[in-house]
């Protein structure tokens, strides 16, 4: 098999930036956002549970298509990133997280807040007892027992963006070193019936996709095993 | 004891609340001292005002402990739960599962030490982990734990920030009766050797006996009564509430042992009373409390040779009331006191008639009767 | 059938049996043309997708069978045809894709012609932006210029031959934005997403109205010819519809669009 140009190279370093990128911010976002909903009363919570969980069931390219338009020049998002000096979002990297925090969204809200439901209240209430203050309670009490929880939206968000494709390419431009990530590269060589090429990329997504679900699942057994034995 | 002896610290609480139909209306003076029972059925509110006394709960009203006031609406003022003194203890424990049991005690210890010496409060680990008997559980995680285990755990947990206050919510409820039996003596040692206040909701009575120094009786979200536990389980007017478990507590302490009948003869405090019950291995001059039910009380209007009942003690007989049934009712007697001019004030037993009888006897406020005692139940 | 009717028209004339004989005709009426009518089944390229609705509408009119259109991106259908999918006449943006579907034995022999020669324009949303010398892109007042992907649309390899001509590859390279078909290209810059962008004519037209924003009609001598073929697919082979609709192409009729559209004559070259 020959291998594989300089520019699907730039695609694959360039797939696993956004990952990593869309996945720190979605952790970053993601966390409050569940612990709002999990433990919220407020009437709003089945609408922002709603919402949240739009993504996975609008198509891709409805969702990239309406980034699209809010994000250029004539929409809300577009004149808001101008008027703080930061340009247009389509066509950019940046374009490119935003639009992936919000598809794997709830890929990432949902893990996290099943883990955080789990927490029964009490236990949280006895921290409170025991001098622990709001923040300190959710460092020192929520963030361990909700561990399974984090790892699984982790590595959902980031298995989730590597194969985002709807989205990117109606934002995309397909621009390579910014914005042709694997997905896209992948179509491209389809559409173009480079077929040898297109084979390379997809063997290399779905090895990728086996490893990441299998190490999820060795990690987050783990764990549990060594909790049941009585140390001495 | 290690503990510097604190000042009294009674407590002072006033709370209102609204939750659908249920209304809590109370108003509540407890001792700084000792483990006062707040009592009553399931549903009267009592799970709320400890909560509420915790914070875990905002009701309207004031809560303040000796001079540290933690709600004062009238003022705008909330103290939250993590910044209160208070150690709590529910009947699931609520341990922290991914912490071995030691890292449990410390968890709470490290916060507090914030606010006082680090040395000082190491010391009060040892203790309470002795007093709790918790030693060889030290590393193991509370999944491994049986529920009895647990729950010491969770009481030396709460002991563990010196707190000022300890309140407990039915700790006792989640547990079979053997584990109950085991767990109680801690409870009873905790009682005797910790000086600080504890607050004890619990649905039986029995427990309340065995602990309590102070009574509460709730229903329905009010207080039907609040004093000190022999003295409010002494009244008439609570039969409804304590139904066919009203009767008294006493204090005493073994004098005296009989070797022929293996008998053991108590000295109750405050009274001068021949007080005879079945030698069970209390040593001389140990402190036991017993209960004697009203049901387990005859009256007779003169003493009764003829009878097998060996504990019959002369008396005044001080209240009747309705009982929970039409034909019954139910007497306070005033026994072994030593005359209107003396020192001893005797005790108040109750007594649980029919009707008829009362009115067979001719039975009186004041009259002289002879309180019959078949059974005497030794708390201890 | 016909045989059957006439007693019932002329014996009872009440209301219910008119209804029932108005009802009987209109359903003969529609069993006729069924009987002729067919369905054929056409790949049109991005850039033809508004010209070829219109005559596939007067199609039918005319003919009575029904076209079933998809568009897309040639390259795309390409990969479609080779794997089996059942068009069965491929209107494509070159006349590449069609000689290479030949070769290869997707298509008829013989069946292959140009239906329209394809005409690039420069193109903003915005008035006043693209002047009608192409001065615009030497400027380079602007962030992103859209093109299609030149891998797969010849609008796009004409847009970058455009561009080297004039010697502005290399300084608007890193400001190209690729659409997967000039049809995404044309959605860049409708939305402002990009400034300006090299599309086909016949996106920018609306027969009949004014063209909106600014343009350049590219001079055909900056890049190749792009010629656009139709062919009839092997599914199609024996489909007398499929060949109607090649033949309804270089009617006075389908011409009369496809000018209007903007698209060059093949037949005046």
């Amino acid at each position: 098999m020959s291998p594989m140009s300089p520019s699907d190279w730039s695609a694959v370093f360039l797939t696993a930036q956004l990952a990593a990128t869309s996945t720190l911010v979605l952790l970053l976002i993601g966390t409050p956002l569940a612990w709002w909903l999990a433990r919220t009363r407020s009437p709003l919570k089945p609408l922002a549970a709603a919402v949240v969980t739009l993504p996975l069931v609008l198509p891709p390219t409805v969702l990239g298509f309406y980034l699209l338009l809010l994000m250029g020049p004539h929409g809300p998002v577009g004149a808001a990133t101008q008027a703080l000096g930061l340009g247009r979002l389509p066509f950019t990297f940046g374009g490119l997280v935003v639009a992936s925090v919000l598809a794997s969204l709830p890929f990432v809200v949902q893990p996290l807040l099943q883990a955080f439901e789990a927490i029964p209240e009490q236990t949280l209430e006895a921290a409170a007892t025991l001098r622990a203050g709001p923040l300190d309670r959710f460092f020192s009490v929520v963030l361990p027992l909700a561990r399974p929880g984090f790892l699984t939206a982790t590595v959902l968000g980031f298995a989730h963006t590597v194969g985002e494709f709807g989205v990117v390419l109606m934002i995309g431009g397909n621009i390579e070193g910014s914005t042709r990530v694997l997905s896209v590269a992948l179509y491209d060589h389809v559409e173009a019936a480079d077929f040898a090429a297109a084979h390379r990329l997809a063997a290399g997504m779905v090895v990728f996709a086996v490893v990441v679900v299998a190490v999820m699942y060795a990690v987050n057994r783990r764990p549990r095993d060594t909790d049941t034995e009585a140390k001495a | 004891m290690s503990q510097a002896r604190t000042e009294r610290k009674p407590l002072h609480a006033q709370l209102r609340a609204e939750r659908g139909a249920f209304l809590l209306d109370v108003s509540l003076e407890l001792p700084g001292t000792g483990v006062s029972a707040l009592f009553g059925p399931s549903g009267c509110g009592k799970t709320t005002v400890l909560r509420a006394l915790a914070g875990l709960y905002r009701a309207t009203g004031r809560v303040a402990l000796g001079g540290v006031v933690w709600q004062d609406d009238a003022r705008g003022q909330w103290t939250p739960t993590h910044q209160r003194a208070l150690g709590y203890v529910i009947q699931e424990a609520a341990l922290f599962p991914h912490l071995n049991v030691l890292a449990n005690l410390q968890y709470g210890l490290r916060r507090a030490a914030a606010a006082a010496q680090q040395g000082a409060l190491q010391n009060g680990l040892d203790e309470v982990i002795e007093l709790l008997g918790i030693a060889p559980l030290l590393a193991r995680r509370p999944a491994t734990l049986s529920g009895g285990e647990r729950q010491r755990v969770a009481i030396a947990r709460a002991l563990s920030t010196r707190p000022q206050l300890l309140l407990m919510d039915e700790p006792l409820a989640a547990l079979d009766a053997g584990r109950k039996a085991e767990l109680l003596p801690y409870l009873t040692r905790l009682q005797r050797s910790q000086d600080i206040p504890i607050v004890y909701v619990s649905h039986s009575l029995d427990e309340v006996v065995q602990l309590a120094d102070h009574l509460v009786l709730m229903d329905a979200g009010k207080v039907l009564a609040s004093g000190p536990l022999a003295q409010t389980l002494a009244r008439v007017d609570l039969p409804l509430a304590l139904g066919d478990q009203a009767g008294v507590v006493l204090q005493a302490v073994v004098a005296e042992s009989d070797a022929t009948w293996h008998l053991l003869r108590l000295d109750v405090a405050g009274a001068v009373l021949p007080l005879w019950v079945r030698d069970a291995g209390q040593t001389m001059g140990q402190a036991v409390r017993l209960r004697v039910l009203a049901r387990d009380v005859s009256l007779a209007t003169a003493p009764q040779p003829g009878s097998s009942i060996g504990n019959q003690w002369p008396g005044t007989l001080e209240a009747v009331a309705d009982d929970g049934h039409a034909s019954s009712v139910l007497v306070r007697v005033r026994v072994g006191a030593d005359g209107p001019v003396g020192k001893t004030l005797g005790v108040a037993v109750l007594a649980r008639l029919t009707r008829r009888s009362f009115q067979h006897l001719r039975l009186g406020i004041g009259q002289a009767v002879w309180a019959q005692v078949k059974t005497v139940a030794l708390l201890d | 059938m016909n045989a059957r009717l006439a007693p019932t028209l002329t014996a009872r004339m009440s209301p219910f049996s008119l209804w029932r004989s108005v009802l009987a005709a209109a359903l003969l009426g529609a069993c006729n043309m069924a009987v002729q009518a067919g369905e054929v089944s056409v790949a049109v390229a991005a850039n033809f997708a508004a010209p070829m609705a219109r005559i596939a509408a007067s199609f039918r009119l005319s003919t009575g069978h029904v076209a079933r259109l998809s568009t897309g991106s040639t390259g795309k259908f390409y990969s479609q045809i080779v794997a089996g999918a059942p068009f069965e006449i491929l209107l494509a943006a070159d006349d590449e894709t069609p000689r290479r579907l030949l070769r290869e034995g997707h298509a008829v022999a013989g069946t292959a012609s140009t239906y329209a020669i394809g005409q690039l324009v420069l193109w903003s949303a915005q008035a006043g932006v693209v002047d009608d010398q192409g001065n615009v892109l030497g400027q380079g007042r602007f962030k992103h210029l859209a093109i299609a992907n030149p891998r797969t649309s010849p609008y796009g390899a004409a847009a970058l031959q455009v561009l080297q001509k004039r010697g502005l590859l290399p300084t608007l390279q890193k400001r190209l934005v690729t659409g997967e078909s000039v049809g995404q290209a044309y959605q860049f810059v409708a939305t402002g997403n990009a400034e300006l962008g090299f599309v086909a004519l016949s996106q920018v037209l609306k027969p009949g109205q004014a063209a909106a924003g600014s343009m350049w009609r590219v001079p055909q001598a900056l890049f190749d010819e792009i010629r656009q073929d139709a062919v009839l697919l092997k599914a199609g082979a024996s489909n007398p519809a499929a060949r109607a609709l090649l033949n309804y192409l270089k009617t006075p009729a389908a011409r009369a669009v496809i000018d209007a559209y903007g698209y060059g004559d093949p037949l005046a070259r």
